[in-house]
């Protein structure tokens, strides 16, 4: 059984605006007995974050093209995209490219 | 875990390259960025030593890292410029308000002289008083026509010799899609150029530093380096037809990254066959603005305003243009072709 973690997410470039305006959360992943990992976030926030318009921010498994996703800063291509296995005090942070510049 | 900067080998990576698929730690990335900004300037010769150049400025992330990099070029290779901000107040509440004052500390904070120049002064329309004429539809083709000339007039007004906008790869890509899809040859075979010929009447020339800059990097480095920008979506660009375009691009990068500068070059390779009917750049006969119809379309589109025919501007009515410009009266059949739509 792993413990209960810690993640502190950030949403940017606009992503923010489908979460209240708000742009951090720290958040608590429940126990469970597989690691958690980024597929099962990006479920977790859609069923407990998101407050609207879920098709501008997860497209099928994996976010929305044009959302960039950095995780300790460093661009999840990096880390495994969504096979990732988050843990506790993992910074995540999800900025949107889709508006004007 | 992640890898290893592919560059210096010490630090560790922080983002993949979409462009080579390197991996970079954040020293390496900030240099390589800088310095493929540095090498398109150098190789188009986008400038001269000693001119002052307009860097058009909205607030967003674009203008927001083009701003930093061209001053931080400047300095490290004493380029000689001397840089200012231009920025355009459409009148757009809620949205433009907000980035002007992005702009602003913008201003501050790269310490450049900065002239803000509004539809309300240039045209007597703001973009929200255009909205409510035209509709939520072709609302965009207003705002660029007017945008470009307004850029000009503040450059004009500023003095500078030259205009350089944030167009990164990712625009220049899905405009090349737009104008395939629309069929627009002629805009397609200008489209990829990074800078603009310079003849006319009051009209500057302009470049794009960033041509070749994917969105991405353009994001983690204004994100890296803290950099200040506004990020919402203009309010009025939901049913824009370039949001087609880019849905499908990005769907494309994230198959296969390099696609972006592919659509690019094959833009620029881009020849056509000897006989294909091409428009010839005039000059507006009403304000002498560049045009390649009897009158430019920023005349067209503000005499469809002003007439209550918002409509003017829109699809291909090059006939009447006659017509208006000697005042002719239009029939009824015409005038109805050109109200705005009854929801």
């Amino acid at each position: 059984m792993a413990a209960p973690i810690e993640i502190h997410l950030e949403f940017g470039g606009g992503a923010e605006l489908l979460f209240n305006g708000i742009k951090e959360h720290h958040v608590t992943l429940p126990s469970q007995s597989e690691p958690w990992d980024m597929k099962q976030l990006l479920v977790w926030i859609q069923r407990n974050l998101l407050k609207e318009r879920p098709e501008l921010f997860v497209q099928g498994d994996s976010v929305r093209p044009g959302i960039l996703v950095l995780i300790n800063d460093a661009d999840w291509e990096l880390m495994g995209e969504l096979e990732y296995q988050l843990q506790d005090r993992d910074n995540v942070v999800f900025i949107s490219t889709l508006h004007g510049g | 875990m992640p890898a290893q900067c592919s560059s210096c080998t010490e630090k560790r990576a922080v983002l993949k390259r979409p462009k080579t698929g390197h991996s970079l730690c954040k020293e390496c990335f900030f240099w390589a960025f800088e310095e493929e900004v540095h090498q398109t300037i150098v190789a188009a010769e986008l400038f001269k030593s000693g001119e002052s150049v307009g860097i058009a400025a909205s607030g967003g992330k674009d203008s927001t890292v083009l701003a930093h990099v061209m001053k931080l070029l400047n300095e490290r290779y004493n380029y000689g410029l001397e840089l200012m901000l231009i920025s355009v107040d459409e009148g757009i509440t809620g949205y433009r308000d907000d980035s002007l004052e992005t702009v602003k500390r913008n201003q501050q904070q790269y310490e450049l002289p900065l002239k803000i120049v509004s539809y309300e002064e240039l045209y007597g329309w703001t973009m929200d008083a255009i909205v409510k004429q035209v509709g939520l539809k072709n609302n965009c083709t207003f705002c660029g026509v007017f945008r470009r000339q307004a850029l000009d007039r503040g450059a004009v007004m500023l003095k500078v010799d030259k205009i350089c906008t944030g167009h990164n790869a990712d625009d220049v890509a899905e405009t090349v899609l737009m104008n395939v899809l629309r069929g627009d040859i002629a805009r397609l075979r200008r489209c990829t150029a990074i800078s603009t010929s310079s003849e006319g009447e009051g009209v500057v020339p302009r470049c794009k530093p960033l041509k070749y800059a994917y969105e991405k990097e353009i994001v983690l480095y204004a994100y890296f380096k803290k950099l200040d920008y506004f990020s919402t979506e203009c309010i009025y660009s939901p049913n824009a037809y370039r949001g087609y375009a880019r849905t499908f691009l990005k769907d494309l990068e994230s198959i296969r990254p390099s696609t972006i500068i592919d659509i690019i070059h094959s833009g620029e390779n881009l020849s056509v066959r000897e006989g294909v009917k091409m428009p010839v750049q005039g000059t507006c006969s009403r304000c002498g603005y560049i045009s390649s119809q009897a009158l430019c379309k920023s005349c067209v589109l503000l005499e469809g305003l002003n007439r209550g025919l918002p409509k003017l501007g829109i699809g291909k009515h090059h006939r009447l243009h006659d017509k208006i410009l000697s005042q002719q009266p239009l029939t009824d059949k015409e005038e109805r072709k050109l109200k705005p739509v009854d929801f």
